[in-house]
């Protein structure tokens, strides 16, 4: 629950990850797409509390894949983990919502002997009619190198024949796109991001595979997904990134957070390795 | 200190309370598929609640301690036992050094959890010593127990904490000691019970047919083989939508129902993801999540709607219950 910790080691993330594939310089210095702390007005129509067992709270903030949605949700998973309520354990942002875990024994006293679910959905309100401070986005710019295609991305030609393009343009708009670390689910440090270049936007497969090697880089709909550990998935799968994206003993354990911008840098085999030994 | 493995078992991991407080970077939370039977373990060889304890599932391992080690055992019955003698459930002993604690048949219940005064010595990976299989990190090298593997476990001071039982083993010549000490039901065997799994309504309960809703209450559900910690797929009548929701994945919970397209309803259990994109028909109110963690695959359940200010209230009730047996255990430990 501490989030200052955690800000600064992604500093420290950043400067391990990004220098060697930066080199015109991170878009930290780029004021143009540092965003301002911003005021935002989550109007009463703007969200609603559904309980999900007796120990989760979900408040959910729209119905769709939106980036503002998404920032929204992220927001107040961000405030609430300024701003510990005693007794919930865990805060889970998704793409539309933010689901609150909590010990029903934490809110067992009450003197209207109001059940806890009630009493913290009133503590949810309440933060939610004072308005939340979107908090300056840390506009953290992580670039990540991908080996497109060949036996790390079995499905970039197929991917690009039913898009109608080029391997090579897949590749291209696949960089070129604005993508955000919308959610972490799935598996440990699975990253969903969102802002992938309507263009490529494909469905999942049929059948899903049963392996996927970590460091995969995969598309459905119009997202980019980084296979975080091997799993089993349905995505297209379109290139390998040598970085690694969960690491356990890490804190926080996971390369990319929340609100990062994401760049796929494309890099040849070679450096795939390179890269990959020097991760190791 | 330490536990040696001669025979591994089928699946038996260290586990804990859970990782809480990781679930926002995907991080599993896992731990004791049956928290009453570990956390009562834990309290009968006096360590904290949230200790590790070795959940073992179905057949049990063969486990040698080196050195007199009080231990207890709760859940599941699989015939434990040291030598010829069998070993009491729900009751703190004391091993004399060297004995080895074997299990045998399956009368009751999916899960034993075995505690150690003192608990085991693994490293805690992001604040939880529970073991997740598909991640392998946690608990003891973030896999099940192989043969050969030596755990650190323990302390020595059982003498402190049951005054009078060391000389109580001495006494008797035996390989073992039990203590007085003892859980009294409802902590003993929950599984023994027959009764229909509570749930709360979900978010898609309403999006659920009036047919199947009924369904879902009324018909007998299987559990089907390829069941795990992570989740229990059911088999019975399909349940059917009114028509085909797109959901977008967002947080789900230990014992979220949810209901895959083909009809088939899967109750998430302790190695659940963090995000699910089915729909949510229904949640099992927690009271009731040992007793789920308890049955076995091929076994039937059936499901018993109550309110959600109901499921608290029995939440509550029961998290008195188990601050009663400690209390209990606390009055007991120091003998008649």
């Amino acid at each position: 629950m501490e989030v200052e910790p955690q800000l600064r080691a992604r500093d420290e993330h950043a400067a391990q990850v990004t220098p060697h594939l930066d080199p015109g310089g991170s878009a930290q210095g780029d004021p143009a797409i540092l965003d301002k702390s911003i005021v935002n007005s989550i109007t009463a129509a703007g969200w609603r509390i559904e309980p999900m067992g007796d120990g989760c709270l979900i408040v959910e903030f729209g119905q769709r894949v939106d980036a503002e949605i998404n920032r929204t949700a992220r927001s107040v998973a961000h405030y609430m983990l300024a701003h510990p309520i005693e007794g919930v354990v865990d805060i889970v942002p998704a793409f539309t919502s933010v689901t609150v875990h909590y010990r029903p024994e934490a809110f067992s006293d009450s003197p209207a002997h109001d059940p806890p679910h009630r009493q913290l959905r009133r503590r949810i309100e309440a933060i939610l009619a004072q308005g939340i401070t979107h908090p300056i986005d840390v506009a953290r710019l992580v670039e990540v190198p991908v080996c497109y295609g060949g036996d790390f991305g079995p499905d970039l030609t197929g991917v690009a024949a039913s898009c109608g393009l080029a391997p090579e343009q897949v590749i291209e708009l696949h960089g070129a796109s604005p993508h955000v670390v919308y959610m972490l689910g799935f598996a440990p440090g699975f990253p969903y991001l969102g802002g992938l270049d309507p263009r490529l936007a494909m469905p999942r497969r049929a059948t899903p595979r049963t392996k996927i090697p970590a460091g995969t880089v995969a598309i459905a709909r119009e997202q980019t997904a980084i296979y975080s550990i091997e799993t089993p998935g349905g995505w297209n799968l379109i290139g390998r990134t040598p970085l690694k994206l969960f690491a356990p003993q890490a804190s926080p354990p996971c390369l990319l957070q929340l609100g990062d911008r994401v760049r796929f840098v494309p890099i040849p085999l070679e450096l795939f390795r390179t890269l990959e030994a020097q991760q190791a | 200190m330490s536990v040696r493995v001669a025979k591994p078992g089928a699946l038996s991991t260290l586990q804990d309370l859970g990782r809480f407080g990781y679930q926002r970077f995907g991080v599993v939370v896992g731990g004791a598929m049956d928290a009453w039977s570990h956390r009562a373990a834990n309290l009968l060889v006096g360590n904290c609640e949230s200790e590790a304890t070795l959940e073992i599932t179905l057949i049990g391992p063969s486990l040698t301690f080196a050195e007199t080690a009080l231990i207890a055992l709760c859940g599941a019955d699989l015939s434990p036992r040291v030598g010829e003698r069998p070993l009491p459930l729900g009751r703190p002993a004391l091993l004399r050094a060297g004995s080895q604690l074997d299990f045998g048949r399956r009368q009751s219940g999916c899960r034993a959890y075995l505690a150690v005064r003192g608990g085991f010595h693994v490293a805690p990976v992001m604040e939880s010593k529970s073991t997740y299989l598909r991640g392998g990190f946690g608990g003891f090298h973030g896999r099940a127990l192989r043969h050969g593997d030596e755990i650190p476990i323990g302390a020595d001071d059982a003498e402190d904490y049951y005054p009078g039982v060391g000389r109580m083993l001495r006494e008797s010549g035996d390989s073992f000691y039990a203590h007085a000490c003892a859980l009294v039901p409802p902590f003993a065997i929950a599984a023994k019970t027959s009764r229909a799994i509570r749930v709360v309504g979900g978010q898609q309960w309403d999006a659920l047919t009036d047919s199947a809703r009924a369904q879902f209450l009324s018909a007998a559900f299987r559990i089907t083989p390829n069941s795990d910690r992570m989740g229990y797929r059911l088999e019975g009548p399909k349940l059917e939508l009114r028509e085909p929701i797109e959901m977008i994945s967002e947080g789900v919970t230990f014992g979220t129902i949810q209901l895959p397209p083909d009809g088939n309803a899967i109750v998430l259990m302790a190695d659940r993801q963090t995000t699910g994109g089915y729909p949510k028909i229904a949640n099992v109110a927690s009271v009731d999540l040992p007793l789920l963690a308890q049955m076995v695959p091929g076994q039937s359940l059936s499901f018993e709607m109550i309110s959600l200010d109901e499921a608290q209230r029995l939440y509550l009730a029961g998290e008195q219950d188990m601050g009663a047996v400690a209390q209990a255990i606390q009055r007991q430990r120091r003998g008649p």
